[in-house]
């Protein structure tokens, strides 16, 4: 994904004549194919195949404790799922969730691109710091985060004088704390991809806005973050879908109580805890439509370029 | 050029981040040196009674033993596997014409941006069909299959970058396609790999979907999915300080690779966007 942001030099790019393949574009191409052979067919084997049985599946009645209890419902689980108040209730919980990481992260994101970029002092030690949440289990932040402001065991309230104010009895302290569990966990990502943009906005347009008389936050607006555009869309891009997608830290803090189910969460807790495979599905296949249609608003809408995330130039 | 004042800003902003980013792993450790009957008696920070019972606790416990054995085993597995075939494709994607290169860089990307979620149930159906559920292999699989976009698109910048004319040399000097590629590519390549294996074993180490959701016992059980389950020393007893300290033990190899190979993993997370 990574790759991100930069237009590396194209490789040269060689046009084989259809008409003609030569013996050596011939079984250049047979290699092609069968060193992309076994990753291609492992990730169909677990996306693919997959995909279709839950497609297959939610359209039946059918619970793994009642095997033969299974039946053709058609889209009637799809039905169950979207008329449920508890599904929009996750949709709506999902979005904030999303929304709060993703616009939190890209300003600290930006900041500490900012330092990485800028600073002299311990330029090494800040980008280690910076990559250490990212190594960190997301379900080890979750519980560092959770035990932090846990009644029993927390600091948080001693520190800050709260007494016995309760985190995780509310909907909205819960969610807090599962944010920022998430935003520590992973701005370090958005930061290296903001870095990288940073990295290619030319240093003499702001010297040149400085000449000009244009203020710190004058070169930011209107020199800075428009010529790295391209690498703040990606980072957006990438993070609200991983947001959306958000499981462990629910999990681990709350497991979905006080109104935290996530839509992960549901599908998960339908197909696995519940083993109601058919419904699951159906909430899984949602899921995934949900997934699909931010990516295109994405990419259609703001033109995200995934040329330059693919690498394939 | 930078005036005083604004160097002392830069330090402070350095050091806040330094805080931000250590403090929770910092919060872990001393939790893991508390006395169990601390938890919910004595509040705040530092430890009142440093202790290694923890320690001692989560190393005799089968279900963490076994876990631990268990996510090094499947990561390092999926990780050298994965990275194999990412190589293979990235290589193939770099240097050769072939048709279909496109549609597998649209589709790798489609794969990251998969919700994991929604597969999890028609797996945990499949995996129990053909004898795969709670197995090493039943996690191997899905690992490496989530992992390969990444490890693909760092390769793939990786090889772009590596002087082809040598490869070109070989092949004059007689060499096939194949020779060229193994004896003097992956030799040049070794950096990039082993930076995407580091990518790789990342996200293994970090799964915690497959791992609950696909294993049901000690058989194959990861750490991340095994700490949600576990219960300390005894079932009168918090497991919180037992749980940090399984936590850090599983953190230790994060921290020692993310120390010795912080360059490698920032080149690889941008692709050799970042020079430096």
């Amino acid at each position: 994904m990574m790759a991100a942001v930069q237009s590396a030099p194209a490789a040269t790019k060689r046009r084989a004549g259809r008409a003609e393949l030569s013996d050596r574009s011939r079984s250049e191409r047979r290699l092609g194919l069968l060193l992309s052979a076994p990753a291609v067919i492992v990730m169909l084997l677990v996306t693919a195949y997959p995909l279709l049985n839950a497609l297959y599946l939610s359209l039946f009645r059918y619970r793994i404790t009642a095997p033969d209890d299974k039946k053709f419902v058609g889209l009637s689980n799809y039905w169950t799922a979207l008329s449920d108040p508890l599904f929009w209730q996750n949709v709506f919980t999902t979005f904030i969730i999303t929304f709060a990481t993703v616009a939190v992260e890209l300003v600290i994101g930006f900041g500490l691109a900012m330092v990485m970029h800028r600073a002299l002092f311990a330029r090494r030690t800040v980008r280690t710091a910076i990559l250490l949440p990212y190594g960190i289990v997301t379900v080890i932040s979750a519980f560092a985060w959770r035990y932090a402001f846990d009644l029993q065991s927390g600091f948080v309230n001693s520190w800050f004088g709260l007494g016995d104010y309760a985190w995780f009895s509310g909907r909205w302290s819960s969610l807090f704390v599962i944010v920022l569990s998430e935003i520590w966990k992973t701005t370090p990502f958005v930061s290296l991809l903001l870095l990288a943009g940073l990295a290619q906005v030319p240093n003499d347009l702001g010297e040149a806005a400085t000449v000009d008389g244009a203020t710190a936050w004058q070169r930011l607006r209107r020199v800075t973050i428009p010529n790295m555009k391209a690498a703040i869309l990606v980072a957006v891009l990438f993070r609200t879908l991983d947001a959306w997608r958000i499981f462990d830290n629910v999990y681990i803090m709350t497991s979905g109580q006080q109104k935290t189910q996530t839509l992960s969460f549901l599908t998960y807790q339908q197909t696995i805890t519940r083993t109601a495979i058919g419904l699951g599905d159906a909430v899984g296949v949602l899921l995934f439509l949900s997934v699909v249609l931010i990516a295109v608003v994405f990419i259609r809408g703001f033109r995200v370029d995934l040329s330059q995330v693919r690498g394939d130039r | 050029m930078e005036s005083a004042r604004s160097k002392w800003l830069w330090i402070v902003a350095s050091l806040l981040i330094l805080v931000w980013t250590v403090f929770p792993i910092l919060w872990i450790v001393m939790l893991s040196f508390k006395q169990p009957g601390e938890i919910g008696n004595q509040k705040g920070f530092l430890p009142h009674h440093w202790t290694w019972d923890n320690y001692r606790t989560v190393f005799k416990t089968d279900l963490f033993t076994s876990a631990l054995i268990n996510s090094i085993g499947i990561s390092v597995i999926a990780t050298f596997v994965g990275v194999v075939f990412a190589t293979l494709v990235a290589y193939a994607i770099a240097r050769l014409e072939f048709p279909g290169k496109k549609l597998i860089l649209s589709f790798a990307l489609a794969i990251a941006m998969f919700p994991v979620v929604s597969l999890v149930g028609p797996l945990f159906n499949l995996w129990r069909d053909i004898g795969l559920y709670d197995t090493w292999l039943g996690l191997i699989i899905p690992y490496i299959s989530f992992a390969l976009p990444l490890a693909i698109w760092t390769l793939s910048a990786f090889f772009r970058e590596i002087p082809w004319e040598m490869e070109q040399a070989a092949q004059v000097d007689g060499a096939t396609a194949w020779q060229a590629f193994r004896k003097v590519i992956v030799p040049l390549a070794a950096p990039g790999v082993f930076t995407a294996a580091i990518l790789t074993f990342f996200f293994c180490w970090n799964d915690f979907v497959f791992g609950i959701s696909l294993t049901s016992s000690d058989n194959a059980r990861p750490v991340p999915a095994a700490l949600a389950f576990f219960t300390g020393a005894s079932q009168f007893e918090q497991p919180t300080t037992a749980i940090c300290a399984a936590a850090v033990v599983v953190t230790v190899p994060v921290v020692v690779i993310v120390l010795a190979f912080q360059r490698r993993i920032v080149a690889g997370l941008t692709s050799g966007a970042v020079k430096g």
